[in-house]
Order: C-alpha cells, then structure tokens, then sequence
C-alpha cells in the first residue's frame, strides 16, 4: 500500500496550491460570502477549474475524463479545504461523476459525463432527509404511472442544490423506510416545474437546499441504475465522497493549526511570545500528533479506492472519524488560542471553526462512522 | 524490480530450509549475551543461523557483521519472515539503539569492536542513563569519570538500568566535564559490568516484578578507547539514541493493539469484551458505551499502525524519524488506554493480584495493565515528547 503521494499527484497538488492561491484565497471566499452572488459561488472560478480538468477527474477516459483517481482528486479538495474555496467540485466532480458513471448506463453516461467534464453541467445529489445521515431512511416516493414515474417527497442538506443543472435524487420505488431494498435513483432536471428547491443559508455561508418534490414526473429512460437496487451503488459512492469530504477537513484543519501555529509564535503578552507557554505547546504538539494520524488514514482511504482494497468501507470510515475529530479540536483549540481576536469576523479562524462543523454532518459525523465501522468489524 | 522478486524467493527458501519448527511458533524472544538462555534447542540453532547471515540486524552494513540489505529488501525479509511466523531471532538494547548510535557516532575501530558482537547476540547490553536526581532532566546526571592513565575510574549510581543484573555490559552518560553548563561535560562511555566496582540491585514496580534495576558505580574502570563520540561531546550521542528508543517504545504500543495491515480478524479488544460482557441479540457488544469505546480505540491504533508505516516509507533506512516523539508520545499513551478499557470490560476478573479464582491470562493482564503505567514515563516522558515536538517540529520558542 502505498502511502506518499507518486510524483505526478504530487505535482498535481501543487498546482492545485499554485492555481487556488492566486485564483481563490480565503479572501475569494469572503468575496462570495459578502456579495448578493446567488450561486454562492464564481461561475468563472467554476470554468477555470474545469478548464484545469478536475472536473474529469474521476471520469473514464471514455467520456472525456481523464481516470486520474481518488489520490489526484484528494490532494485537490486537500487544497481547496486549506482555501475555504467555493466551487462545485465536490457536489459535481465526486457526487455526480460517481453516481453517474458507476449507476449510469451508455446512453446516460454520454449525455451527461462529457458536458460535467467541460464544466458545462453540475449537479446535486438528493439524499438525505433527517437531521442526520441516514442513507436508508428514505420516504421520497416514486411511483411508476405508464412510461413514467411520479416522485413525491422532501429532500434537505442537499449540497449545492439550488445551483445544480442536474439533481440525481434517491427515491423509494418499493418496501417501507429503512429497507436497503426497493431505493432507486434517478435524474431529475433541475428546470422542473414541480420542483421547488430552496436555498438555506447555513453557518459556513457555503450552499445546501432543501428541495421539494411535487408530482414530479421523469421518463423511464431517467432511472439511473437498476429499479429498486441502486442501495449498494449508494453505498459505493458514499465511500469516495466520505474520503473526498474527509481530503477537504484535512485541509481545512492544516490551514486553521498552520495559521494558530505562526500566531503563536508572533503574539506577546507578559512581554514573551505566547508559544513560549507550556500549557499552549503541549495542546499544539496534540494536534500536530492527531494531524499525522488523519493524514495517515486519509491517504491510506485513497489509495484503497484506487486499488479497488476489499477494505474500502472501513478505511472510509476511519478516514472521516479521523477527519471530523482532529478538525474538531482543531478548530475549537484554533479559536481559544488567538483569544479575543479568534471570535472577530475578522480573523479566518472562526471561518475555519464554522466550516468544519458542516463538513463533519456531511455523510455521517465520527459517532456514525464508529458504529458503522464496529459493525462492519462484527463487533 | 525483479531484483526484488528474486530476492523474495531466495528469501523464502532460505527460510524455509533454516527456520527450526518451534521457531515458527509464538514465544519468547532470546536476548543472548555472554550467557545466553535459551528456552529450547531451535533457539541456539535459530540465533546461530540468522546471526552468520547478519540477519539478526539486516540492513546494516556486512562489513561489521550485518545482513547489508536495502530498505526493501529488509521489508522484504520481515514479510516472510511474518508469512511463516517465524519469531524474532534476537533481541536487544544492543540492535534498537547502541547499534544504531555507534553506525552514526563510532570510530571504525570501536565499530568493528562492538557491532559484530550484537549482530551475533554475544554481548547483552543495558543502558545507563537516569539517575535518582536526573530523571527528565537527564542532563544534570552527576555519575563521574575521572581520567587514569589509560581508564577511567567511574563514581556514581544509574537507576531504570533495565536488566542491569543480567547484562554484559551498560552503554552509560558519565559527567567528565564541568557540571555547569550541563550538557557539555557529558561524555558516552562504554563499560564492562563483570567487575567488582560494579553492583546492581532489582526494582520492584507495582506490577510486581521488573526488569529494572539500580546501578552502582564504585572506584569501576573503563578503557578509554571505549569512550564513543568525543570527550564531552556525549550528549550528542545521547539524543539521537533517544530517538532510537523512543522509536522503539512507541513500535511496542502496537505489539497487542491493532495494526495498519487491515486484517479483518476480530481485535483482541473486541473479543475479550464480547467475552466478559456478552453480546445482544445482533451479535454487538452488550454494553453499547463500552461498544464506542472499543471501536474508537480500534480505530486509533489503525490509523497510528499507518501512521507508523507512513514515516517508514518516508524517511531513509536506519534514520530516525522527526516524528519519534510523536510516535513515542502517542504508542505509549493509545497502550496505556488499551489496558484500561480492556480493565472495563473485565470487570473484577481484571483486578485479581495471585491465587484462586483467576485464570493466569486474567492475572497476566492485571500485571500488564500496571506495568503499562511506566510507558509512558521510561524513554521520557509524555510531557518531555510534548516539549520535544513543540520545541524541534513545531519551533514554537523557549
């Protein structure tokens, strides 16, 4: 197992901080934040970025990607978490490039991936419906009428929903809620008439929806993947998004100790320097301990999906529970040791303390991800 | 390559043809010595095999006795050595960090000396650092070493020498210079244990019985070709064997734990749980608190067992690593916490000291769980690896 970057994702990465710190710094994100963009975020950002070829990542080489795999595209969300930047990449790139490649058939996969490699469709995926991540608890319905379905039922914590061209929503086509059976997926044009989707303003200022699905009816030729058995494909996609979210926290976490980090070397008070302070230096060698051991099962998480690992499941897991708790203490430990000025708007601390607590809900926070992986374990 | 591929099969056959039967069974480990021990017959013949080949110590250079392999090939070597189960054939204080500090620090003489006779486990070293007044603040230790003719005369007493009683010999800090300022006067002498200014006395822990000793130096002599590293220039030496022995320390807080192979066998953990608590009615461990607890840890010890892996393919062979402490400060702390969910589980079949009513696992993991307590003291202690990261990998200032 391979456990370093190979050179060429190593160069890959650097660009990746070559091309966000001149293109989206964490004052772009301020920017976006700040304005009355209603995209929530830059669609030229979004262009330049596929212009980059990220957008293909994952994508075979079939449909215009370029099958780079997960340790490329992890180095990359690693850089945007650093960054705070605000793109599609994640919800489009990972999510809609997953879902469709693994789910989609020949027809579906050259409608839809070559237009998400050229950066010229995003799209959202439509899962969750309770406060917490809960991939069976499904009760959005589709019911079969003639040729089409008819899909009824609320979605929420949809990222980047309302921007979304395409949203591919998990709907229940038979048995009752919490059934791995009788899920499907389908794509459902996010111009639908039916469909009313509503931006929610969320503490990280980035972009979740809850949509509404009224009588929205889809052509059979939408049913993306196998009727009533698209849970394992769920599942499967679940796995690389849970890495990816985890690759981004892991940024996220570097840049807050990195920043608390040089604060401390350069903040006086009592006329010494506050790292000097041994109640500070034993807390930031923690995080630095608990930052190698993330960064371990981060990448050790990539390179299983690359290498198609029979532990995919369990690594992915571990990725996140790591991710969350580090950028847990992180980002709490990053706040109370700038002081006064860690809770100011000011300071990007506090904008690194409120992202990572919408990442750590995204796709199971770490209590999820130790129970997942103690059952998976048989224990 | 197939450089590599051939050397896996040259490997596994020579394995195969040289590894004795009760070698390829768990047990103890010899420590060799002028007086070796062994606990069977294959022992010797295993010991003897491996250490011709130098293979007690492999990728050290062959001219001073070692196996001379690369990084690789070493990797290699200890892959089918685990695929047969093979035990370690030597171990010691010798191959973890004098070893490694004399490669680095030694004249080519004192190299040719003392390597080849670790390599083939003929000597059993022990190691003298603290003293009663000079625990984490190693560098205030006072034992002297006073220049005479062609020795040195050393006063002084060490403590936590383990196996002080049964080693050959101590690789020691002795002051041969000014006290203040301290680290200067240090000097890395070597000395030979079987002579009458030498005595040792046992320590007992609260686990019952130790390796650990106390070690008096009375009127005791040492040549001074045996002074490694320069006069005064001893603290030098000193440093880069700690990282060695944390190295060391922090790989052992893996021995029972978990690892970053991804072996889906149930952890030792979980199983003892499942035994002492039972399990409910969908096969989980009854007690869903004790359950978390159980999987954080698991989980822990991968992502450290990958962590460790990860350093290892990043820093160059026979280095030690920046990130030492790190590991040292994490192993020994994940072990201690091992022991004491393990305590949970148990219940008060973990709390037994001897006798009825207890089977010997139970009391061995009682004993166990106490001797976990010095971990994360011996080798320095946590608080002393905390200021080592903020102070070398952090720079956070004094």
């Amino acid at each position: 197992m391979a456990l370093i970057l190979n050179e060429e994702q190593q160069s890959l990465k650097d660009i990746a901080q070559d091309f966000l710190d001149k293109n989206a710094p964490i004052s772009h994100f301020r920017e976006i934040r700040d304005s009355d963009n209603k995209t929530g975020y830059s669609k030229e950002l979004w262009k330049k970025i596929a212009d980059l070829g990220w957008a293909g990542i994952l994508v075979s080489e079939d449909y215009g990607g370029f099958n780079f795999g997960m340790m490329g595209m992890g180095g990359i969300l690693e850089e945007t978490g650093k960054n705070l930047t605000p793109s599609p990449l994640f919800s489009t790139a990972v999510l809609g490039a997953s879902l469709l490649s693994m789910a989609g058939n020949e027809t579906q996969k050259n409608k839809y991936l070559p237009a998400l490699v050229s950066g010229d469709l995003t799209t959202a995926f439509a899962l969750e419906e309770g406060n917490h991540h809960a991939p069976t608890k499904i009760s959005t319905t589709s019911n079969k009428k003639g040729n089409d379905f008819v899909i009824d039922g609320k979605k929420n914590f949809v990222i980047d929903g309302h921007s979304a061209d395409l949203i591919i929503v998990a709907a229940r086509t038979s048995g009752n809620q919490d059934d791995t059976d009788g899920i499907s997926l389908f794509c459902v044009d996010s111009e639908n008439k039916n469909l009313k989707i509503v931006k929610q303003s969320m503490v990280d200022s980035r972009n979740v929806s809850e949509i509404h699905f009224d009588k929205v009816v889809v052509s059979e030729e939408d049913l993306l993947g196998d009727l009533n058995n698209a849970y394992p494909v769920i599942q499967n996609v679940l796995d690389i998004a849970t890495v990816a979210i985890s690759a981004e926290m892991l940024g996220n976490a570097s840049k807050a100790f990195e920043i608390t980090l040089n604060y401390l070397k350069e903040r006086k008070q009592f006329g010494v320097l506050i790292g000097s302070f041994q109640a500070l230096k034993h807390r930031a060698a923690e995080m630095y301990s608990e930052l190698e051991l993330t960064k371990s099962t981060v990448i050790s998480a990539m390179n299983a999906i690359d290498e198609q690992s029979n532990d995919i499941a369990r690594l992915s897991s571990l990725s996140k529970f790591k991710a969350c708790e580090t950028s847990h203490l992180v980002s709490n430990e990053s706040v109370q040791m700038h002081g006064g000025v860690g809770v100011t708007d000011e300071y990007d601390v506090g904008l690194f303390l409120k992202r990572s607590r919408v990442a750590e809900q995204i796709f199971g926070n770490a209590e999820y991800h130790v129970d997942r992986y103690a059952n998976l374990s048989e224990y | 390559m197939s450089d590599l591929n051939a050397f896996r099969e040259e490997t596994r056959d020579w394995l195969e043809d040289n590894c004795p039967p009760e070698m390829r069974k768990p047990g103890d480990v010899c420590w060799g010595g002028r007086n070796p021990q062994f606990s069977h017959p294959d022992q010797e013949i295993w010991l003897n095999k491996m250490g011709e080949k130098g293979w007690t110590c492999p990728t050290w250079p062959s001219k001073y006795g070692g196996g001379g392999l690369t990084k690789e090939e070493g990797k290699i070597l200890q892959e089918e050595m685990a695929a047969i189960g093979a035990r370690m054939p030597l171990g010691s204080f010798g191959i973890w960090m004098l070893g490694p500090a004399l490669l680095e620090f030694a004249t080519e003489d004192q190299k040719k000396e003392h390597l080849p006779e670790i390599v083939k486990g003929k000597i059993w070293w022990c190691q003298g650092y603290s003293e009663p007044g000079s625990g984490s603040d190693l560098a205030s230790l006072s034992t002297k070493a006073i220049e005479n003719g062609d020795n040195y005369i050393i006063n002084g007493q060490k403590i936590w020498t383990s196996y002080a009683d049964r080693a050959d010999k101590i690789f020691c800090l002795v002051r041969t210079g000014p006290q203040e300022p301290k680290h200067d006067g240090i000097s890395f002498l070597l000395i030979d244990m079987d002579q009458p200014g030498v005595t040792t006395r046992p320590i007992t822990l609260i686990s019952g019985k130790s390796p650990f000793c106390e070690t008096f130096f009375d009127e005791a002599k040492a040549p001074k070709k045996d002074l490694v590293g320069g006069l005064n220039k001893g603290w030098t030496v000193a440093k880069r064997l700690l990282e060695h022995e944390r190295t060391m320390i922090s790989n052992m807080g893996l021995a029972g734990g978990g690892d970053g192979s991804g072996s889906k066998k149930m952890s030792g953990l979980a199983k003892v749980s499942k035994k002492y608590v039972g399990e409910d009615k969908n096969k989980k461990i009854a007690n869903s608190g004790l359950r978390a607890k159980v999987a954080k840890h698991e989980m822990n010890s991968r992502a450290f067992g990958l962590t460790l892996q990860r350093i290892g393919e990043e820093t160059k062979v026979g280095a030690p690593s920046p990130a030492a402490a790190m590991s040292k400060y994490y192993g020994t702390e994940h072990n201690k916490l091992r022991y004491e969910i393990m305590l949970e589980a148990m219940g008060s079949k973990a709390l037994g000291w001897e006798g009825e009513g207890f089977t010997p696992e139970e009391l061995a993991i009682t004993r166990d769980w106490l001797r976990t307590k010095a971990n994360s003291i011996e080798g320095g202690t946590s608080e002393v690896q905390l200021n080592v990261i903020s102070k070398r990998v952090l720079g956070l200032p004094d």
